[in-house]
């Protein structure tokens, strides 16, 4: 779906390291998860892939297409980003604008714009809030109404930059079902994420990324049991994986489904 | 003399039908590391406002019981008078940022101009947060310029420059990374070992587990339960208030293995890693 051949970026063009170097990714339909340390270039990287920035060299290819020659606005109907900060998204002066938004930019009939804007807000568990001003909601509720904001877009790719946080229990669990929903619609959802235990329970792909760079790849599984990788990213493995490792438990345990499967086993 | 007590606290946002605090008593000793847990709504941040005398004061609303912090009643004082005791760090670190000042640097000292610290002593503690909290490398960027990660551990650094006797943090760790954020918890336990008194609302189970002494349970404006980690993360009714148990102590619940001779299933990685050998054996 999506093909990053030698990318590399900076933000200051004349000096300085940067930020993400010699960059080689093939993305198939895999839920993938990015993690890495702050500063590590995943924002950056993601950023690139919606085309808001431009690379300094190397090529991004989305379905078969250069995005070089394409504007943000064309690639929108392809691909959706979700910001880290829901203060950077919201403008509109009521929650259903808000989401329809998205939908009416890319000319969607309005009555298609309700529809689907209606939808991804019941996911989004927002739908009782059509009519609120989107500054009165709380923290937690902002970003799931800017996940709902992208995805009445229906764009076969959808971005998430840390939607974990200010979420509680029930708030990761809608996430963990939207991320469900989404993969079973055939998209590819990828995120920029620090909680290594959801990461573990939802994701297919682990791409490590440390100092600009890929340091790691693979299925969850295998990224979660390459230590050495683990620790020069600075990266923690999940906590339910650290137990097992502690009790010295073969293989690389990812949930506690699993983690109790073992137990049974030996006894 | 108890640093903070909370007694028969109840509070309601103006213009809202419902208490967002209902009739919250708690102590808290000096030294104490207490965090506060509770789904989102329940309560967390509006009890942290209470502390620091946000509410009343700038959210106005209706007010009943009391909030004493070091000996202050919270209501019938200034918040300028309370800010030289209680420091509070937001949830949301763009929401603490003044906007006034165009460096970290300055950022920093806004708090410490504002209480009259002596600038050759307000240069050193500057220095002495931005290395702690790792961010002397940017300050000297506009504080609208950082990453999520460098605008939250500025704004932590920020109040514990002001050295307030007592610190309550908002979800602190929210944009941190999981080294970050261990950095912050192992920051504050340092305080603490101080004599600083930490409040702390967080959905960091693990975290809170680890490092607090004891833990407020809130549901619905009302505190449930205040105890230690091991005690309320124990409760077999936990998820019917939003919560979620440290992965470890779910584990251990799952196969039955409580602490020996407790009542009480583990919270860490260390005590789980125990309980189980034991089992296992």
């Amino acid at each position: 779906m999506i093909n990053v051949k030698n990318l590399s970026f900076s933000y200051k063009k004349t000096e300085g390291a940067r930020v993400l170097s010699d960059i080689h990714l093939e993305f198939d339909q895999r839920s993938t998860a990015i993690i890495g340390q702050n500063g590590a270039g995943k924002t950056t990287f993601v950023k690139l892939l919606k085309g808001l920035l431009k690379p300094d060299i190397g090529q991004i290819t989305i379905k078969g297409q250069d995005i070089k020659g394409k504007t943000a606005a064309e690639l929108a109907r392809t691909i959706g980003l979700i910001f880290q900060n829901p203060n950077d998204q919201i403008f509109k002066r009521t929650v259903l604008d808000e989401v329809m938004f998205g939908p009416l930019n890319i000319q969607m009939e309005k009555s298609a714009a309700k529809e689907k804007a209606i939808e991804a807000l019941k996911m989004a568990g927002l739908d009782h809030h059509l009519d609120t001003n989107p500054h009165d909601l709380s923290l937690s509720e902002k970003k799931l109404l800017c996940m709902a904001s992208v995805m009445a877009m229906e764009t076969d790719i959808i971005i998430f930059d840390e939607p974990t946080i200010a979420q509680d229990n029930q708030g990761k669990e809608k996430i963990k079902q939207i991320i469900q929903t989404l993969k079973d619609k055939g998209k590819l959802v990828m995120t920029i994420i620090h909680d290594m235990d959801f990461v573990a329970e939802n994701f297919e792909r682990t791409i490590v990324f440390n100092e600009g760079k890929v340091l790691a790849d693979g299925p969850t599984r295998e990224v979660f049991s390459q230590k050495q990788a683990l620790l020069q990213a600075n990266v923690e493995a999940p906590y339910i994986t650290q137990l097992a490792d502690k009790l010295g438990f073969a293989g690389t345990v990812l949930s506690i489904g699993e983690f109790i499967d073992k137990v049974d086993a030996n006894k | 003399m108890k640093k903070l007590a909370v007694e028969g606290l109840k509070y309601k946002y103006p213009q809202s039908e419902s208490l967002a605090l209902d009739n919250i008593s708690f102590t808290v000793n000096e030294g104490e590391f207490i965090g506060i847990i509770g789904r989102n709504s329940a309560g967390k941040s509006t009890l942290c406002q209470a502390l620091v005398g946000l509410v009343p004061h700038f959210y106005k609303g209706a007010y009943g019981g009391k909030v004493l912090v070091d000996g202050l009643e919270v209501k019938t004082h200034s918040i300028a008078d309370i800010a030289l005791k209680v420091g509070m760090v937001f949830q949301n670190p763009f929401t603490q940022v003044t906007g006034s000042k165009m460096s970290v640097y300055e950022e920093i000292a806004f708090g410490l101009e504002n209480i009259g610290v002596p600038r050759s002593e307000m240069v050193q503690r500057i220095d002495e947060v931005l290395k702690m909290f790792k961010i002397e490398h940017v300050k000297d960027h506009n504080p609208f310029d950082l990453s999520g990660g460098q605008m939250q551990r500025m704004a932590i650094a920020s109040i514990i420059a002001m050295r307030p006797e007592i610190i309550v943090l908002d979800e602190p760790t929210s944009q941190l990374d999981p080294g970050g954020s261990e950095e912050v918890f192992q920051a504050v336990q340092s305080l603490k070992k101080q004599g600083i008194t930490i409040i702390m609302a967080e959905h960091k189970m693990e975290k809170l587990a680890q490092y607090c002494d004891r833990i407020l349970l809130l549901d619905n404006g009302k505190a449930v339960d205040y105890d230690t980690p091991e005690k309320i993360f124990s409760r077999d009714d936990l998820e019917s208030y939003g919560v979620a148990a440290p992965v470890y102590t779910k584990v251990c619940k799952a196969l039955g293995a409580k602490k020996q001779g407790t009542n009480t299933y583990p919270v860490t990685l260390e005590e789980a890693e125990a309980v189980l050998k034991e089992i296992r054996r």
